[in-house]
């Protein structure tokens, strides 16, 4: 515990040093949340059931607390990678283990700095609360998060067997899975063979459990539970892939000559 | 007494080149010995390995009568490195960077700490800065600092002195070796600096092409090759003309 609340500081102490940093943290939610609500106030008149319930912007902020959370937990490892200060943190007690615990849990914090400032701006703006959705939005949003880890896992460990030149990986992969999570769109709107993909991509269960709940009002813990399982599996192989990564850099020296 | 480090047979081989061939190392309690040898001799290779960062080939490292290899954590908090190869974040203050550390390695009382390595290293008149506004003498101080936040038992230095000037080498010397007797450590280093290991060091490895081509104290070296340098020793040593 000692050891993950110290590289907790580390990260508190890099925030602290640059407001511009947790300004842009913000900045990015918001900007989405305001340009999203146009949108959707624009499709209000012209096609209100695309809009209902004020879907748009909730699909909107629940998809980006996904992304929120991958970036934040792979750029603080890379500050690690940029520094050149894994070659520290590797030869001290810390485990990777509890690096992984360390990393994820900079990465919620982060999100909530992110997204809490949107969510609480569309209310006046738009008129559209997620709070409305009470618990189901921690369930939404958790998911999410936790896929967001689960993806940062692959990328952490490409980063550490392959270095700095993977970097772009970071920005790329979450996209790879958004045109089969479904988020602006249902799922019957994809081919037959996207829809059988879509199935095994956990954030399509939860953006259709959204619309659910915010059109027709129906609480579709089916989808919730098999959106967590998928999670909890993609999670497992990432962390297997980051631990498999980790000893394939032990074996080939990499951890020393991983900065820039 | 047992040793502090005993390594067996100590291999590493990447792909077709073998780094380091059947290293055997006996470092006991309370010693300062250097590792020295030309660019591709295995030095870093070496420590790379004695601090787990580097898996190796075959062979065994036993570090306070523990597997190193199998159970690298359960020692890792009694030693510490310092390398010019590897920085400490760059946006943190140095009182920052130090607390951080300190916690790492699980330091009772930090402040009392940081107060000592702040008057052991002279850090006083920077400890607020960021350690990128520092020059790079101040942040090879703080990288020093850092390696003996947690008082360890065995200290892995490579180059410590690199980028100091002459005075301030002086006194980190006179440190170490003060650290030393005060503490019991036992100190590994890397360096090129043949002064600084005939001054300090109780013994020099000299590795050539992955393997340990000759040891012994300073004096015994400078005897055997009938030198007055032990920079003399090195190049001979190095050329080929001294292996055993």
């Amino acid at each position: 515990m000692g050891r993950i609340s110290a590289l907790l500081l580390r990260y508190v102490y890099l925030l602290r040093s640059s407001w511009p940093r947790v300004i842009e943290i913000a900045y990015w939610p918001t900007m989405q949340m305001i340009i999203w609500g146009f949108v959707s106030r624009h499709f209000s008149s012209s096609s209100p059931e695309l809009t209902a319930g004020g879907i748009l912007i909730s699909v909107v902020l629940v998809w980006d607390s996904l992304f929120r959370s991958h970036i934040s937990y792979t750029l603080s490892f890379l500050e690690e990678m940029w520094s050149r200060n894994l070659g520290n943190l590797f030869v001290s007690p810390l485990r990777p283990a509890e690096l992984i615990v360390a990393l994820a849990s900079v990465s919620l914090m982060r999100t909530l700095i992110g997204m809490v400032p949107a969510a609480l701006l569309a209310i006046p703006f738009f008129g559209v609360s997620v709070f409305d959705m009470g618990l189901h939005l921690l369930a939404f949003f958790f998911n999410l998060v936790f896929t967001g880890w689960a993806i940062s896992q692959f990328v952490t460990g490409i980063l550490i067997r392959y270095g700095l030149g993977a970097e772009s990986l970071t920005w790329v992969l979450p996209f790879l899975i958004a045109p089969f999570s479904c988020i602006y769109y249902p799922l019957e709107t994809l081919p037959p063979w996207m829809q059988s993909v879509a199935s095994f991509v956990p954030t399509s269960y939860v953006f259709e459990g959204m619309r659910a709940l915010l059109i027709n009002g129906e609480v579709r813990t089916d989808l919730l539970t098999s959106a967590f399982l998928l999670n909890l599996f993609y999670f497992m192989v990432g962390v297997a892939t980051f631990f498999f990564a980790f000893d394939s850099a032990r074996k080939h020296g990499l951890l020393l000559q991983s900065g820039e | 007494m047992s040793p502090v480090l005993q390594t067996k047979d100590l291999t590493k081989r990447f792909s077709k080149v073998l780094a380091v061939d059947r290293l055997n190392l006996c470092l006991e309690r309370g010693s300062i010995t250097a590792l020295l040898g030309g660019n591709g001799a295995g030095k870093t290779t070496t420590l790379s390995m004695l601090l787990g960062l580097l898996k190796p080939t075959s062979g065994q490292i036993e570090l306070f009568g523990e597997d190193f290899i199998e159970n690298r954590f359960s020692v890792l908090g009694r030693m510490n490195f310092s390398s010019p190869y590897v920085d400490l974040p760059q946006r943190l203050t140095v009182r920052e960077n130090l607390t951080v550390y300190a916690k790492l390695y699980g330091v009772r009382g930090i402040d009392e700490r940081i107060r000592e390595l702040v008057e052991e290293f002279h850090l006083g008149d920077f400890m607020d800065r960021r350690l990128r506004k520092l020059s790079s003498g101040q942040k090879t101080r703080v990288s020093l600092a850092k390696s003996m936040v947690n008082r360890p038992d065995f200290l892995l230095l490579d180059e410590p002195t690199a980028s100091l000037d002459p005075s301030t080498t002086n006194w980190i010397r006179e440190l170490l070796n003060q650290y030393r007797k005060e503490t019991g450590a036992t100190i590994l280093f890397a360096s090129h600096d043949m002064r600084e290991v005939e001054l300090l060091c109780d013994e020099v490895l000299l590795m050539r092409k992955g393997r340990l081509v000759e040891r012994g104290s300073p004096k015994d070296l400078l005897a055997k090759y009938d030198h007055d340098t032990l920079e003399q020793v090195f190049l001979q040593v190095n050329r080929g003309e001294g292996e055993r």
